[in-house]
């Protein structure tokens, strides 16, 4: 089972949920934190030993020896990542490569190759019955999806597994969340909460994964997300109360199911009415 | 001597575009013979990204030797300079007056860009 904790709006308890949910579950779980431009789930493991890999993306390369400015690689990318001007200048934007490799391909002077680039790390390690892997894009770099994947492509298949989903609706959160079984989005009950729910809420419909929702700090806010649930019916799996003591712990570093470790119940109800709701493959 | 403009209107008594990359259109305006032709950028006023690296190679390819903004990213910058396209910064106004004083002399020439990429 992989669960993708995922929500429109950021700042809503995505990580605080994701840690609370790996931190209660029982036996053996994987941690994703695939929030790759601010990865934070670590803050509240105790890390010991980790092991730290490169992340790398191919960008081309072009052999001016060889280039005969023909513009047929910029005339590819549909990135604008290559332009190519007056017979006599071609010019290469590696920030803006999807790492097609249609340039490559296309050349028909042989003069493009591809180099790794560096875009990111990744980092794996135990914490308890917690498999965690970060994902971390390098400050500077625009594209967030290549570390997503690394994160997902060295995870176990077979184990229970929750992943801190990146904020928004768009390509990052869409890695994260795509080939997921089951999505929880969380959100907060205001109106700038809700708005953003409802974009996460289509986005998930869209790629036809079963999802509930969880309210953080129900109590405060108005209604309004509750009444939209219930006029879409969605299923609210979790809420969570408004608590200074959550706050207090959560700048300390201490996770909410330890916090408040009544929620843990809760956690464990939800995860396992789940088992069986997920996406069929 | 072609100078190049982002605009919105082939008027050159309207205001200059505020953005380059995203302009919807470039004005190429020749100072010898007080003519101009248009080039259109609509392709990229909505392209997911690169619009400043497109842009500069439109303008580029006009064969205009200027150009004439208000706001010039890294890229675009890099683009035009490679091109040997001079970049003049230059607070927005009409375009016929930009024009004005260009030929006057009382525009300069920008050794860098001016902003960073994204800045609207």
């Amino acid at each position: 089972m992989k669960l993708a904790v995922a929500s429109g709006k950021g700042g809503t308890g995505k990580t605080t949920l994701s840690v609370a949910i790996a931190k209660s579950a029982k036996g053996k779980v994987q941690l994703l934190d695939c929030d790759v431009e601010e990865p934070n789930s670590h803050i509240f493991l105790e890390i010991k030993d980790k092991e730290t890999k490169t992340v790398t993306v191919p960008v081309p390369v072009i052999d001016m020896e060889k280039c005969t400015h023909c513009g047929k690689c910029a005339e590819i990318c549909e990135f604008n990542a290559i332009i190519s001007f007056g017979g006599t200048t071609t010019m290469v934007f590696p920030d803006l490569c999807h790492s097609c490799g249609g340039c490559e391909l296309i050349c028909p002077e042989k003069a493009i190759t591809e180099k790794p680039e560096e875009i990111g790390e990744l980092t794996k390690c135990s914490v308890g019955n917690i498999k965690f892997l970060e994902g971390k894009l390098k400050i500077g770099k625009a594209m967030s999806p290549p570390i997503i994947r690394a994160v997902k492509n060295a995870a176990e298949n077979d184990l229970l597994t929750v992943i801190d989903s990146p904020p928004g609706t768009s390509c990052p959160m869409i890695a994260a969340v795509h080939d997921a079984d089951y999505v929880l989005l969380v959100t907060e009950p205001t109106p700038f909460g809700l708005n953003d729910l409802i974009l996460a809420v289509d986005t998930v419909k869209d790629m036809k994964i079963p999802f509930s929702v969880a309210i953080n700090r129900f109590d405060v806010g108005d209604d309004r997300v509750e009444k939209y649930c219930e006029a879409q019916g969605i299923e609210i799996s979790l809420k969570i109360p408004d608590s200074r003591k959550v706050a207090v712990a959560y700048s300390k570093g201490i996770s909410l199911d330890e916090a408040m470790p009544e929620v843990k119940a809760d956690i464990r109800r939800f995860l396992k009415s789940i088992e069986s709701a997920g996406r069929q493959n | 001597m072609k100078i190049a403009l982002p605009v919105t209107s082939d008027k050159i008594e309207d205001q200059m575009n505020r953005t380059f990359g995203r302009a919807p259109k470039f004005m190429i305006y020749e100072t010898e013979t007080d003519t101009f032709e248009m080039v259109d950028n609509i392709q990229n006023l909505n392209a997911a990204q690169g619009a400043g690296i497109q842009s500069a190679q439109n303008v580029a390819s006009s064969g205009a030797k200027a150009i004439i903004c208000e706001n010039c990213g890294p890229k675009a910058y890099q683009v035009l300079t490679t091109a040997g396209v001079e970049v003049y910064i230059s607070e927005s106004g009409k375009v016929a007056e930009l024009v004005e004083k260009f030929k006057k002399g009382e525009l300069k020439s920008s050794s860098s860009a001016n902003v960073e990429g994204h800045w609207l």
